[in-house]
């Protein structure tokens, strides 16, 4: 069973002060999925996000994935452990390259440290041009051209920023990849574009994807499951076609009927 | 106006004009000493400082550029940078002159008769020691206050720069151990030399030869410091580790997020710092015999500070620019220009006096016109320019 769930939160909570951002959620992603997390705007989604990487701790509950729970582990060793990311609003490191930006989502799977740096050892030289090698592949990969490799990430058009970013996520090796809003600011074209891309890097990468993501026709088109939540909590689960006829669901969008 | 591209590293090191203007100041350096003894009956005189003043200026600099890993790097502001030059100059106190009598005599290549009372160790290795147990109580000091952020961090440092000297004002009456002297400070401490290690290699030279050194050699020796911690700070900097170190100072949760462990980076940074701070501190000490409490005041945190802001945050050659050239003013410039001041107009101004005042002026000025530094790194003036460029997009943006 568990090896068929990457991802297996059971009753996950979290609490800020007196504000229940997220209210025992239970939640599984199928290895190789691609699955949608929903909701109008505050419903916690972000919050799950930040939990599942590690940059918030849950007040309860269990996250396990990959068969390891990973509550309380530092960012960095759930990073290490195969989950990548985006967010929502683009945070690349600005004063470096597009190409150092991936390099650094690759920090986790080179290991030359201080000795070898200063040293120059013949390790560390291989390692460090393989790795070069590497991410200039990654970034044709996410169609970034080769021109804008060695551009500062804050002079680089937004779309190549969002191309930079999913690279530079991608670079960390993920099992999964989590998307933060990640068509946020595309015309319908670069969105169909992106939708395949996110298809094709499943395929490619073999990847588990989770996207919050608010525009439903990406949902509709690119999630097998989707997942909805409202005031931190689940109020629905299953495929698109389902969720959008669940009628909670189409209350928390559009609102219900006042009552008489 | 098409947008020049940009290269992924700091230019400065990439030209050949650059680099032979790197290789002349570099050999301008090292042939100061002699420079100066040159030109001692010009009127330049006032102005060079001589061969111990410059060894002053050359290891502010290896100070400079050892908090250019934390503050220019990593991005952590570190206002208690002292903290790191008391300890190196304590720890030469300890290992290089009398102050452990009791301990009986131990000489280990130190440049005193065999027999002397103390520890007396080599001073080359007194240096080493200096640096690593700096480092080592970077790692301590960072391990409780790098988990702070911004300002936070930075008032924490502040007041490790001032906890390390009243610990040491106060070390002399450890549970009836007197560690440090207190408020005395410790006197006698070796000077630099090989000792009598020299003659006994080679016994054709005579029996003191460079037992103990003249100020050019200290000179030389801040500058092969120089020279190291610039060439650590090149390899470092274009390295896995100085990748995470600017990840880190452009956005702390994003690196997290990308597999960059905080913890561990930011106080490698912070050991670096320290060595290369408590390195630059013992050999002051072995240069001036004698150290004490009240050389370790805020001002030279800031003094240091103002160095790597003044040269170009995160830029060796700015910093290293800056170093110098701070310096200088700080040991030479300001005397020099306060007796021309004063022989010209005939008064009677203690200029140095100001000098607070001036640094205060220069760098609020700084601030002002060139917040960048005199030479930025090029990522710095990414950052701190980002409106000119993108004025300078919107063309190439209309024509893509």
């Amino acid at each position: 069973m568990t090896d068929e769930l990457l991802v297996d939160a059971r009753s996950v909570r979290k609490e800020f002060g007196g504000l229940v951002a997220c209210n025992d959620i239970d939640f599984t992603v199928e290895r190789g999925s691609i699955v949608s997390l929903i909701g109008p705007n505050g419903a916690g989604k972000t919050t799950f996000f930040n939990m599942l990487t590690g940059s918030y701790t849950p007040t309860a509950g269990e996250i396990v994935f990959d068969g390891r729970d990973i509550v309380g582990l530092p960012q960095h060793k759930i990073t290490a452990l195969g989950i990548g990311r985006t967010f929502q609003n683009i945070r690349l490191f600005g004063a470096m390259t597009a190409l150092e930006n991936v390099l650094v989502g690759m920090h986790a799977r080179l290991d030359s440290g201080l000795f070898r740096s200063l040293f120059r050892t013949p390790l560390q030289r291989r390692e460090e041009r393989q790795g070069r090698a590497q991410a200039r592949e990654l970034l044709a990969y996410c169609g970034l051209s080769p021109r804008a490799e060695r551009q500062y990430a804050r002079h680089l058009a937004y779309g190549d920023q969002r191309r930079v970013e999913i690279a530079r996520a991608l670079a960390t090796d993920p099992k999964l990849l989590l998307l933060d809003e990640p068509t946020a600011g595309m015309n319908p074209r670069e969105t169909n574009a992106f939708v395949d891309f996110v298809r094709k890097a499943r395929e490619d990468r073999g990847l588990t994807v989770l996207l919050i993501e608010h525009d439903m026709r990406v949902v509709v088109q690119v999630s097998e499951r989707v997942t909805v939540l409202d005031y931190g909590e689940k109020i629905a689960e299953g495929t698109p076609d389902e969720v959008t006829a669940d009628e909670r669901v189409r209350s928390a969008y559009l609102g219900t009927k006042p009552v008489a | 106006m098409r947008r020049p591209r940009l290269p992924a590293l700091p230019a400065a090191t990439r030209t050949p004009l650059a680099r032979l203007l790197v290789a002349a100041c570099f050999c301008a350096l090292l042939i100061y000493p002699w420079i100066y003894s040159k030109y001692l009956t010009t009127t330049l005189t006032q102005w060079l400082p001589d061969t111990s003043t410059a060894f002053v200026i050359l290891a502010f600099t290896v100070m400079g550029l050892g908090l250019n890993f934390v503050v220019g790097y990593a991005g952590l502001l570190d206002l208690g940078y002292v903290a790191f030059f008391a300890a190196g100059a304590y720890i030469a106190g300890f290992l290089a002159s009398e102050q452990f009598a009791n301990a009986g005599s131990v000489v280990f290549g130190g440049t005193v008769l065999p027999g002397t009372p103390g520890i007396h160790l080599s001073p080359w290795l007194v240096i080493l020691i200096a640096a690593i147990f700096t480092a080592l109580l970077g790692i301590v000091i960072g391990i409780p206050t790098l988990r702070l952020r911004g300002d936070y961090l930075a008032i924490v440092t502040l007041g490790f720069g001032e906890i390390i000297p009243q610990f040491v004002r106060n070390g002399d009456n450890l549970g009836g151990f007197n560690l440090t002297n207190g408020s005395f400070g410790m006197n006698g401490i070796d000077g630099l030399g090989f000792g009598n290690r020299v003659h006994h290699a080679i016994h054709a030279l005579p029996a003191n030869f460079l037992n103990e050194l003249d100020s050019r050699w200290y000179y030389w020796t801040a500058l092969a410091l120089v020279v190291v911690t610039i060439v650590s700070s090149i390899l470092l900097r274009d390295s896995r580790l100085g990748r995470a170190w600017i990840a880190i100072r452009e956005d702390e949760d994003a690196a997290a997020a990308m597999g960059v462990p905080l913890m561990r980076t930011k106080t490698l940074s912070y050991a670096i710092g320290a060595f290369f701070g408590g390195a630059a501190g013992a050999l002051i000490t072995l240069q001036a015999g004698a150290t004490s409490p009240d050389a370790f005041s805020l001002q030279v945190s800031i003094f240091v500070l103002s160095m790597v802001i003044l040269g170009g945050i995160g830029n060796v050659w700015g910093v290293a620019l800056g170093g110098i050239l701070l310096a200088y003013v700080n040991y030479k410039g300001l005397f020099a220009a306060g007796n021309t001041f004063n022989s010209t107009f005939g008064t009677n101004v203690d200029i140095p006096e100001y000098s607070y005042l001036i640094y205060g002026v220069a760098i609020v000025l700084f601030m002002l016109v060139r917040p960048e530094g005199l030479i930025p790194s090029a990522r710095r003036r990414a950052e701190l320019h980002e409106e000119e460029e993108e004025e300078n997009l919107v063309p190439e943006s209309s024509t893509a």
